[in-house]
């Protein structure tokens, strides 16, 4: 009796086990950080790109719009692919495009922009990329949707079209 | 049994670390603690990508400027989560992970001293 | 070509695995005389998949690229050996291996029982094809090694540098036969179980096998440390990473169940025990293959991740889960409660202390691996297990295991007095002296290490004099323990005193300090066949005065588009340096990282020491 017990147990832990497993082959791999909370923007002071002038990260995103911080560098493959898409939502209206120049030189940065246009209203440099990291940034490119000093949208990796579409409807 | 019980706990506290000798050491402690997140199952220590570069900067000026091994680590778990710690700490996600093992062990223990040894008759 | 002939030899080779189970059926209900066809037959199975391998071997050889396997991992201007070897590099070929270990082992499995009952054989046989059906499936299925594409490829995709290593290209195979070989153990103790075979007779047949397969494992294991410390260029050889768990799990399982085995040979206890680890050791295996092969895990050395592939593992290693559970509670029987008692001082006890240790030390690293899969399924968080948490709930009970280990083997069977008190007593304190002398250079946990350092000096010294007193007496007992003792020496001493300086440094600067001077001579750039090199010469002088000359390199590829750091390494019997040099982004400068480590040479001998003690063991056993 006591070994039925046991067995029927067992069998059922094995079950449990299984289960577990296979829920988690469905889970995807990719860790996609917690953003059903709306986080608030990092506070931080910066220098502004190719000057000796600090800014404040409060005075940078005070305004009463949408503002889509970009970290990009002169270096980074991708930045080139999404820069078309920058480039488009600088003529929206209600948005503003603050640029991150990440671990990058100014020389490099000036000839890229120059090449390929500046949708940045503003842009900051982050020399060793400490700031992306208050940002909770892994690298570049990488994108936040900021609305009343929240992130609205993180966006890992270059933009394309379907993300494109998804912050235009957000900004409407 | 008290003699027992008295070993294990002072293992257990005795286990905690004497402050180390230079900021660089422990620069390499918390650093070896960190995941690098974009790497394959790498710590930030040994990883050489820009990510944990950034992150071994930050560490260094963090230190310098006063914070101890625990703020950076619940710094960096609030912008990143749990996942770039390896050490897992002891909270209620974790109880099962931290307790599981001892406990087989105390079982084990139970069932081969019931099982298996002659009580002195 | 290559590719058809492999194809249909796996076909064959499926046929023949319905073949021998039904050929094994019939003879198992009919005559009393084990049919020799059946051995025949087994032999033509393996045969049918060694044609299949070495059709995939002539595939990579001859890159050829309409078979989907080599155009992923092949590349033409790979170097032939690494060619041939990056046959099992892969998947689908390792898949093969798998096939050819499971296959050759039942062969030799059937031609060294010929003195067992039939019964017992053919059930063994029948067990080990039902998990090599499994895997046929598997792989013409899921994993197919000759699937054709077109239009046929000009170049292959494979050319990752960092997988091009003699240790790398050697690990698999004989990782394979002590991971893989742990299925005819499994399926050996099933049969027995389920025939109430298990006795004291059949713990000694069973031994040679579960040796053996320990064995090669514990050098597969430690070709992928070298491999790691060599080639990933951190200048560590264990990240606690859950592949390399996966490997260790079976190993601690192994080496439990060997230690049963020996109380087994002897009394007949513990029967229902061994058939438990018989049956974890090989479900550790596959366990380890599903995490690894499903994507559910995230490391450095995952192969090509699919989900779909890794159900199906999931799904099969279940199966075999229940079929164990089934035959343990319903067939076997334990007949031998009354024996069951042991006396608190003998070897029997010291024995199901090393189980409980290892019992624990298993669950620790098994916990570990799995309990991010189980927190995120159940709750969505996401949390890391690293190295901390295995080294605070393993290291301190490392202690007791040592001195268990030491005093153990002198106990003799049933009861024992403890001999020579005077003696052990002694090399207690001359142990603790000599921890203390130590420890008190450095700047770590006092009481922790010293105890944990007086266990380890504790169990060399008794080994190291059991050599003299006991001589040719249980050699391979002493040769391995002496070498886990040597192995925990070397890992303690090596952490305690390592060190590393990380510096950037331009071309021509030098760096001191009170104990070095590291000067950054000269970068030389070096056009190869498939790579750039750029070589840093460093002249690094200690305080004594002697200068030793350093060459890491980098490695720009342009196929694939990596750079890969190559160490520099120089290794002498008391201690390895180890150099590597970064580019930094956007920097003139390098980041150069130089480490002392000592007795890396000796952590490598110690695992090959202990592995020499299981091969001493197996070849005095064929004397006999």
């Amino acid at each position: 009796m006591k070994n039925k017990i046991f067995s029927i147990s067992l069998i059922f832990f094995f079950l449990i086990i299984f289960l577990v497993f296979y829920k988690g082959l469905q889970n995807s791999n990719i860790y996609t950080p917690d953003l059903e909370i709306k986080k608030n923007i990092p506070t931080f002071k910066a220098q502004i790109f190719d000057t000796s002038n600090e800014i404040s990260s409060e005075k940078i995103f005070n305004n009463d719009q949408y503002y889509l911080l970009n970290i990009w560098s002169s270096w980074c493959v991708p930045c080139r692919d999404e820069h078309p898409f920058l480039v488009y939502l600088s003529n929206k209206k209600n948005l503003k495009i603050i640029g991150l120049n990440y671990k990058d030189n100014n020389k490099s940065a000036k000839t890229f922009l120059k090449k390929l246009s500046n949708p940045y209203e503003l842009i900051f440099s982050d020399r060793d990329g400490i700031i992306a990291i208050e940002w909770g940034a892994y690298g570049v490119p990488e994108s936040f949707l900021i609305y009343k000093k929240k992130i609205i949208k993180k966006i890992i990796g270059p933009l394309n079209k379907e993300i494109l579409f998804e912050i235009e409807e957000i900004i409407k | 049994m008290n003699l027992i019980r008295s070993i294990f706990l002072i293992f257990f506290f005795l286990g905690s670390n004497l402050s180390y000798a230079t900021n660089e050491d422990l620069q390499i402690k918390i650093s070896k603690n960190l995941r690098c997140l974009i790497c394959q199952g790498q710590s930030i220590h040994d990883s050489d990508s820009e990510f944990a570069n950034s992150i071994k900067i930050l560490i260094k000026k963090r230190l310098n400027e006063g914070s101890n091994e625990k703020q950076i680590y619940e710094h960096l778990k609030d912008k990143y989560g749990e996942w770039i710690l390896y050490d897992p700490t002891f909270n209620k996600n974790t109880y099962f992970l931290w307790i599981l093992p001892i406990l087989i062990f105390l079982i084990g223990g139970g069932i081969i001293f019931k099982l298996f040894i002659k009580k002195k008759n | 070509m290559a590719s058809l002939i492999g194809f249909n030899s796996l076909l064959f080779g499926f046929c023949f695995a319905i073949l021998t189970i039904i050929f094994g059926i019939k003879n198992f209900r009919n005559s009393n005389i084990f049919d020799h066809k059946i051995i025949f037959f087994t032999l033509l199975q393996f045969i049918f998949v060694v044609v299949s391998f070495i059709g995939l071997i002539v595939a990579f050889i001859n890159s050829d690229f309409s078979n989907e396997t080599v155009f992923n991992h092949s590349h033409t201007t790979k170097p032939l050996f690494y060619k041939i070897s990056g046959t099992w590099g892969n998947h689908e070929g390792s898949l093969l291996l798998w096939l050819l270990v499971l296959t050759l082992f039942i062969f030799l499995f059937l031609i060294k029982s010929k003195k067992q009952s039939k019964k017992y054989r053919i059930l063994t046989l029948l067990f080990q094809q039902i998990i090599i059906i499994g895997f046929f499936i598997f792989l013409i299925k899921t994993s197919n090694p000759f699937n054709q594409i077109f239009p046929i490829p000009m170049e292959g995709m494979g050319l990752n540098p960092i997988l091009q290593d003699p240790a790398l290209a050697i690990h698999p195979p004989i990782l394979y036969l002590g991971y893989v070989g742990s299925s005819i153990i499994f399926s050996a103790a099933l049969s027995a179980g389920a025939l109430n075979y298990i006795s004291k007779e059949w713990a000694k047949h069973i031994k040679k096998w579960v040796l053996a397969s320990w064995v090669f494992l514990t050098i597969g294991i430690l070709l992928g440390s070298i491999w790691a410390y060599y080639e990933l260029g951190w200048g560590g050889f264990w990240f606690w990473d859950p592949v390399e768990n996966v490997s260790l799990m079976p190993w601690l399982a192994l080496t439990t169940l060997f230690h049963c085995i020996l109380v087994l040979e002897k009394k007949p206890v513990l029967s229902s025990w061994v058939l438990v680890l018989s049956i974890s050791t090989f479900s550790l295996s596959m366990c380890g293959t599903f995490l690894v092969r499903s994507g559910i895990l995230n490391s450095v050395h995952t192969f090509a991740n699919d989900p779909e592939r890794g159900l199906f593992i999931l799904i099969f290693l279940f199966c075999l889960v229940f079929l164990s559970l089934f035959v343990f509670f319903f067939l076997h029987r334990d007949d031998n409660e009354n024996t069951k008692s042991f006396f608190w001082l003998s070897k029997e006890t010291s024995i199901l202390v090393n189980n409980w240790f290892m019992m624990y030390f298993l669950t620790v690293v098994l916990i570990g691996t799995v309990y991010p899969i189980f927190l995120e399924v159940i709750s969505s968080k996401k949390i890391s297990v690293g190295p901390p948490f295995y080294h605070k709930l393993i290291v301190p009970f490392l202690i007791p295991f040592l001195f268990a280990m030491a005093i153990g083997p002198k106990l003799k069977w049933v009861k024992s007095e403890l001999q020579n008190k005077i003696n052990l007593i002694l090399f207690l304190v001359v142990s603790i002296l000599l921890s203390l002398l130590i420890i008190r250079l450095l700047d770590v946990n006092f009481l922790l290490n010293t105890v944990l350092l007086t266990s380890a000096f504790y169990l060399f010294f008794i080994t190291l004099r059991d050599f003299f007193i006991k001589g040719f007496k249980n050699l391979s007992q002493n040769i391995s323990h002496f070498g886990f003792s040597l192995l925990i020496l070397s890992i303690l001493l090596n952490n305690f005193f390592s060190s590393e300086k990380i510096r950037n440094l331009i071309e021509i600067e030098t760096f001191y300090n009170t104990k070095t001077k590291i000067n950054f001579e000269s970068i030389k750039r070096k056009d190869k066949k498939n790579f750039k090199a750029i070589i840093g010469k460093f002249n690094i002088e200690n305080s004594n005065g002697d200068i030793e000359i350093l060459n890491p390199e980098l490695r720009i590829y342009n196929q694939p588009n990596i750079v890969t750091s190559e160490a520099d390494i120089k290794t002498n019997i008391l201690k390895d340096t180890f150099m590597t040099m970064n580019l930094v982004q956007n920097q003139e400068y390098f980041n150069v990282r130089y480490q002392t480590k000592p007795f890396m040479l000796w952590i490598w001998l110690s695992v090959l020491l202990i592995s020499f003690g299981g091969m001493v063991s197996l070849f005095k056993k064929n004397e006999k």
